[in-house]
């Protein structure tokens, strides 16, 4: 019979077991994951979870029993420790196992700040796994001082909670401002107005020098000699690809696993999908840390997996929940040389439209369903607006996508 | 704990006994009822979990938000009256047979 291993059971992991199945394929599936619990999701433990409003089992991805009905052997708590691609076998820390199809969906690791300038310390957090955010609950308690260290999504959707709890926050962000990584100077001006208006205290273009406690963290002292008296940091500054396991196996790495169009990394009978492989999109060799291209790029191994020969085409989106503001983005901004931005009458409603030359590359929209709708459906359909149009808050958005979808042509 | 069916674009029927404090979204992921994607599992970002509920239970769907609405004009499968996103229901003892029909395509 042929049997598929599948190492990292998360997001990516899990979808690769459970398409497999809903696929027809009839051989073993076993599920392989070192956390101790079954598959769950990672957005809420920033949000809900980290406020208390939901509970660990209400983030399992699928119930448990779920895998038992479908016959995917989920094995919680279980380390893989080399594999072995001649023999097509793995070993693992209950043993070795053999495989037809491997899939590595080992996720990213987060980065951390250097134990020489305090990263080790007591209250010195990470937020990646569910074990992170049960460490933080009992010290994030209403009235503490919190340290954010790092202006991304996760370092501002830990700020937003913190503040909603009661916490006094206090972000740093190296760079000259926040999200510098990920989005445009207008993006980081709303939520930057957002945080102010609820009582973050954002310092940008500022790090932390070193942290200082016996014991737990007392003091942190700041690049712009601020010393801030502190009771806990939460430490979001990126993560990196999780390769210990197909470096050692001699696959090619480019920004992790590399893979091809079909999810092949270059070894035969080896597959990477989700956060820990970089693939071919239009003519670059991307990574993408998200839920939904985790799920599809899993969904597509599976199928090639029974024999379907599907190329995989990204049609990335993310999301962030911040106080009332929910953020939705369609494409990837990379390499915008113009923002336009679409001003809704509604109080915090905004929409920030990247182009690069005539081409609409991505769209961040602020409470702004509308037009995150109509924008992922232009990007996907490689439509480009006039910007002028866009831009005007009287334009009908579903009326323009209407007029240029009739002469548009698919890009994918 | 209403039974609900959930009726699939091929026409193949799936019958679910649903918790209280559940969503519909998470009540048919649950059952392994096909069609739902809901990447999103729940955050109302994604609109793959549309589908369509008989209106005699309207009563117990209860609203459509404004962000919902703005959702559902731009599902893959066309929005009727009787869409919703399954992520923004909660299951109610009052749904006790109803059906709810997933979309051809999300």
């Amino acid at each position: 019979m042929t049997r598929v291993v599948i190492v990292g059971a998360g997001q990516a992991g899990s979808s690769a077991a459970l398409k497999l199945r809903a696929l027809g394929f009839s051989g073993d599936i076993i599920l392989i994951g070192d956390e101790p619990i079954a598959p769950y999701q990672r957005p809420p433990l920033s949000k809900a979870y980290l406020l208390g409003k939901t509970t660990a089992e209400a983030l399992l991805i699928r119930p448990v029993s779920l895998y038992r009905d479908q016959s995917i052997d989920l094995r919680p708590g279980c380390r893989v420790d080399r594999i072995l691609p001649h023999a097509r076998r793995i070993e693992t820390s209950t043993g070795s196992l053999d495989y037809d199809h491997l899939v590595l969906a080992t996720g990213a690791r987060p980065l951390q700040l250097d134990a020489s300038i305090g990263g080790a310390l007591g209250n010195v957090f990470l937020l990646r796994s569910l074990e992170d955010v049960d460490r933080i609950r009992p010290a994030f308690v209403a009235g503490r001082r919190l340290l954010v260290v790092g202006g991304g999504y996760v370092g501002l959707e830990v700020a937003a909670v913190a503040a909603q709890a009661g916490l006094q926050v206090t972000l740093v962000e190296m760079a000259d401002r926040i999200l510098k990584r990920v989005a445009c100077a207008e993006t980081a001006a709303y939520f930057r107005a957002l945080h102010a208006r609820q009582g973050v205290r954002i310092l940008e273009g500022t790090a932390v020098q070193r942290l200082e406690g016996s014991g737990p963290i007392t003091w942190a002292h700041l690049s712009d000699r601020e010393d801030l008296a502190t009771d806990l940091v939460v430490v979001g500054i990126g993560v990196k690809p999780d390769i210990s396991l197909a470096s050692g196996t001699g696959l090619d790495i480019d920004n992790g696993i590399k893979v091809d169009q079909f999810g092949r990394t270059s070894v035969e009978g080896i597959w990477g999908v989700g956060d820990c492989a970089s693939f071919p999109h239009y003519g670059e060799r991307i990574r993408l840390e998200s839920v939904p291209h985790a799920i599809e790029q899993a969904e597509t191994v599976a199928a090639n997996i029974c024999g379907a020969q599907k190329v995989y085409v990204a049609k990335p989106w993310f999301w962030s929940d911040q106080f009332h503001v929910k953020l939705q983005i369609a494409g990837l901004n990379t390499r915008y040389d113009r923002v336009v931005v679409r001003q809704d009458s509604r109080p915090d409603v905004a929409s920030h439209w990247y182009f690069g030359g005539e081409r609409l590359l991505a769209v961040d929209a602020m409470n702004d369903a509308r037009s995150y709708m109509v924008a992922k459906r232009m990007i996907e359909a490689g439509i480009s607006p006039d910007p002028e149009a866009v831009r005007d808050p009287t334009t009908d958005l579903g009326s323009l996508l209407k007029s240029l979808a009739v002469v548009a042509v698919p890009n994918y | 704990m209403p039974k609900i069916t959930f009726v699939c674009a091929d026409g193949a029927t799936r019958e679910v006994i649903a918790d209280l404090d559940q969503s519909i979204m998470e009540a048919a992921l649950a059952a392994g009822v096909p069609g739902i994607v809901a990447e999103c599992n729940g955050a109302a970002a994604c609109a793959t979990c549309h589908c369509y509920f008989e209106s005699a239970y309207a009563a117990h769907t209860g609203e459509i938000g404004e962000h919902e609405s703005e959702m559902l004009d731009f599902t893959a499968s066309e929005r009727t009256a009787e869409s919703r996103l399954s992520c923004q229901v909660r299951v109610a003892a009052g749904m006790e047979g109803m059906t709810v029909r997933v979309p051809p395509t999300q």
